[in-house]
């Protein structure tokens, strides 16, 4: 079957099913980056109890996302706010992770210097704090989305829908044209996030902090 | 739940990171000797870890059916990343006095690399295995959609049977893997670190 | 002014502030120094409150600095710390204006500031106000941490160890810059160091801390010349030469071996004498050997004859020390007066040796770096 004949038969529901797809990893991603950042600042302030609580959260996150969907699943049913439940907690860990260290590893020198020009605590933490951890909490975000686009294939697994539905199909009925149809839009959309996270991280970073401290 | 599915968890994830470990290796040793040929095998890496696993395993699968072949290709392509990187950071960032000092005694540039950068490398690399390792615990769940067995099916089959108590247990002991795997292999690089 | 009344800190049981009591005046320059753990820095940082005094108070101008918001204190107090702490992530001009932007100066006048404090450190705007700190060199950065502490024109300048992590050279050029910033600005400046030599060069008071007490407040002078405790002579090290200067006496200073002639020695004789010892003057003595005075080369080719006795000529009004004279009065003279040398007479008038520069110069050099004879 070749490609054109392939977007002929398949098009419409392709299309679909990237939009849903994309529709699943932002929605997902944008929910689990804002609970992650106030998390990860509020841990920051806390070292006693991050002690405990990170590496808890290192523990969770080595639960496979399709667990985390199968339960969900079970107890919420087959709807949409299942996958996006599951891929929003699923999302968090790293960038809740690289918030939390990014902020801890700046330089105490500079939070010194910061208070001893009279900044208050707020200002301390978004003059001075984010945008320092700014890069690790990019990265964190990087991993994320590329995690997310991978888990939201599981969608399919439920009837939800996505890109998983034309891999998951196609590997039940050995249909490889189905395969490739839903993998590679799939590692494309992939690839595509991650360098325009890439390229946005590189546009915001200021000269200073680029090449190293 | 089947014993039978967590040896089988076991030896997808074991025969993997021995290939892994050995291309990643390789790869790494490449990267860090050859300049042009760094970019491209950094990126590419890259690049694979990038791809979803359903997708990549998907692909696989066309060329090698479903068995459990797919399976450890995919979990090693999948895993390369943190080997490839970690041996080619740690075989860069050996101090430039030592690897001059290497060469100052009349070593060739294969001896200065097994005997002396290696080695000196080698607590890096280490960390680099045990990411791969605990990475492809996860990934090897995976396995069960295309026909490898392992933990996944037995999780894949209690959610679609909606049977809780084996899906905990078998999500329990994939947790305990990955975090035992963890805690022994970082107790073992923080011996070789304080060497 | 800032007054320190019974300040005492604790960390856990160790005291490190024990019942301070300190004032500093307006416009000094206050250097902090002591051995390592000796306070210097818990007593700097309780100025701007980043440590809790646990007893006792502070008054900045008759204002305990616990009645005022800490935050707000320290906008009102420059400070500059050892590891620089430039924020890596704004412009040189923007850590500059740091503290004006807090006090929401306006935009033209921060911009304004900022060129006219690059100005008076040599570093044109255009060329260093859009960098990043990584792009400027060690001290150059630190130049911006003091320029960031000036920014908002703040009463009071608190310096913690600024210029202990630069090379030599460096340290000493912003040494000078500071002074002379201090001299310019008539600012309180206080300052921590471990470096003696960065305390008397920059002091007006030095403070000498030891185990959370002051043990000495002094001016550099006076602590080099009358250091109260054997600690702080240990600590000053070969710095503290001048109190061994003041018991040197002329004696101590003197060139021993001196020519000298009688005052019947015919002209003639003397300037062959002189030529042949390659000198342009004599000291000129009685038959008893006391001291007559001195004559000189020049003095004879202009007044004297051939054949006459030296005595008419001999210049009898001459600067002279007595050999217990302290060599610091000795030393003082000879650069006033700009003569070439100084005779030194014993009690008896009988001439003991000479003082010349280079004499001088050898015997302070013996007592800085040992006896070099």
């Amino acid at each position: 079957m070749t490609p054109f004949k392939f977007l002929e038969i398949y098009g419409e529901k392709l299309l679909i099913a990237i939009l849903v797809h994309l529709e699943y990893v932002f929605v997902s991603v944008g929910i689990g980056f804002i609970i992650a950042l106030i998390l990860g600042i509020l841990l920051s302030r806390t070292p006693k109890i991050s002690k405990i609580i990170i590496p808890v959260i290192g523990v969770f996150q080595t639960i496979p996302g399709l667990v985390f969907i199968g339960v969900l699943f079970m107890y919420l049913g087959m709807k949409p706010i299942t996958v996006i439940i599951a891929l929003s907690i699923y999302a968090l860990f790293p960038i809740l992770k690289n918030t939390y260290t990014g902020i801890l590893s700046v330089d105490e020198s500079v939070k010194e210097a910061a208070r001893g020009c009279g900044m208050t605590n707020m200002q301390i933490l978004f003059k001075v704090e984010l945008p320092l951890a700014m890069s690790a909490i990019f990265s964190g975000l990087r991993m994320s989305t590329i995690y997310t686009v991978s888990w939201a294939v599981l969608a399919a697994m439920i009837g939800l829908g996505g890109l998983g539905e034309f891999i998951y199909r196609g590997i039940d009925t050995n249909n490889n044209v189905l395969i490739v149809g839903g993998a590679l839009p799939a590692a494309v959309i992939a690839i595509i996030l991650g360098l325009l996270i890439d390229c946005i991280q590189k546009k915001i970073t200021p000269r200073g902090l680029k090449g190293g401290k | 739940m089947e014993m039978r599915f967590v040896w089988q968890h076991i030896y997808l994830v074991s025969v993997s990171c021995v290939f892994t470990t050995i291309f990643g290796l390789l790869l790494g040793i490449f990267a860090y000797i050859s300049k042009p040929a760094r970019s491209v095998i950094l990126w590419l890496v890259d690049i694979l870890q990038t791809i979803p696993v359903l997708a990549l395993l998907g692909l696989i699968m066309i060329a090698f059916g479903a068995t459990s072949t797919t399976v450890i290709i995919g979990i090693v392509l999948y895993s390369l990343l943190p080997i490839v990187r970690n041996t080619y950071i740690g075989l860069e960032n050996i101090d430039p006095g030592i690897k001059e000092a290497a060469q100052g005694m009349g070593m060739t540039k294969l001896q200065r690399l097994f005997k002396v950068e290696l080695p000196l490398s080698f607590p890096i690399v280490f960390t680099g295995i045990r990411i791969a390792i605990v990475t492809s615990i996860g990934t090897a769940v995976f396995g069960a959609v295309v026909g490898g067995g392992g933990l996944g099916s037995t999780i894949n089959r209690a959610i679609l049977i909606q049977d809780m108590p084996t899906l905990m247990q078998a999500t329990l002991t994939l947790m305990a893997m990955a975090v035992f795997f963890d805690i022994v292999m970082g107790y073992i690089e923080k011996r070789l670190k304080t060497r | 002014m800032i007054v320190y009344e019974n300040v005492s800190k604790k960390y856990n049981d160790v005291t490190v502030v024990d019942n301070l009591n300190l004032t500093i005046n307006d416009g000094e320059f206050v250097v902090l120094i002591g051995p390592s753990g000796c306070g210097k820095t818990t007593t700097l940082k309780m100025i701007n409150r980043l440590n809790k005094i646990n007893e006792g108070n502070i008054y900045i101008d008759n204002q305990n600095i616990l009645d005022v918001d800490a935050v707000e204190l320290r906008r009102k107090i420059g400070y500059v710390i050892q590891q620089i702490g430039l924020f890596p992530n704004m412009t040189i001009e923007e850590n500059i204006s740091v503290v004006p932007r807090l006090l929401k100066w306006s935009k033209e006048k921060c911009k304004q500031r900022v060129h006219e404090l690059l100005e008076m450190v040599n570093m044109p705007y255009e060329e260093n106000a859009k960098k990043y700190p990584n792009e400027l060199s060690g001290g150059q950065q630190q130049r911006i941490g003091v320029l960031r502490a000036l920014a908002a024109e703040p009463p009071i300048i608190l310096m913690d160890e600024p210029f202990g992590a630069l090379d030599p050279i460096t340290r000493d050029a912003l040494q000078d810059e500071v002074k002379a910033l201090h001299k310019k600005l008539h600012k309180t400046f206080i300052f921590v160091t471990h470096d003696m030599d960065e305390a008397v060069k920059l002091a007006d008071r030095i403070v000498f801390m030891s185990k959370g007490k002051v043990l000495q407040a002094a001016t550099p002078e006076e602590m080099l010349n009358k250091p109260e405790d054997p600690i702080i002579r240990n600590f000053m090290g070969k710095l503290s030469y001048s109190r061994y200067c003041n018991d040197l006496t002329c004696a101590d200073v003197m060139k021993k071996r001196i020519l000298t002639v009688l005052e019947t020695k015919k002209t003639l004789e003397s300037v062959e004498l002189m030529k042949h010892k390659e000198i342009d003057s004599i000291i000129v003595v009685d038959h008893e050997d006391k001291f007559k005075g001195i004559v000189t080369i020049q003095n004879i080719r202009e007044h004297g004859k051939a054949g006459e006795t030296i005595s008419r000529i001999t210049e009898s009004n001459v600067d002279t020390v007595s050999v217990s004279t302290n060599a610091k009065d000795a030393f003082d003279k000879l650069i006033e007066t700009n003569v070439d040398y100084l005779v030194v007479l014993n009690p008896d008038k009988t001439a003991a040796g000479i003082i010349t520069r280079t004499s001088m110069t050898k015997a302070l050099a013996s007592v800085v770096w040992g006896d070099a004879e």
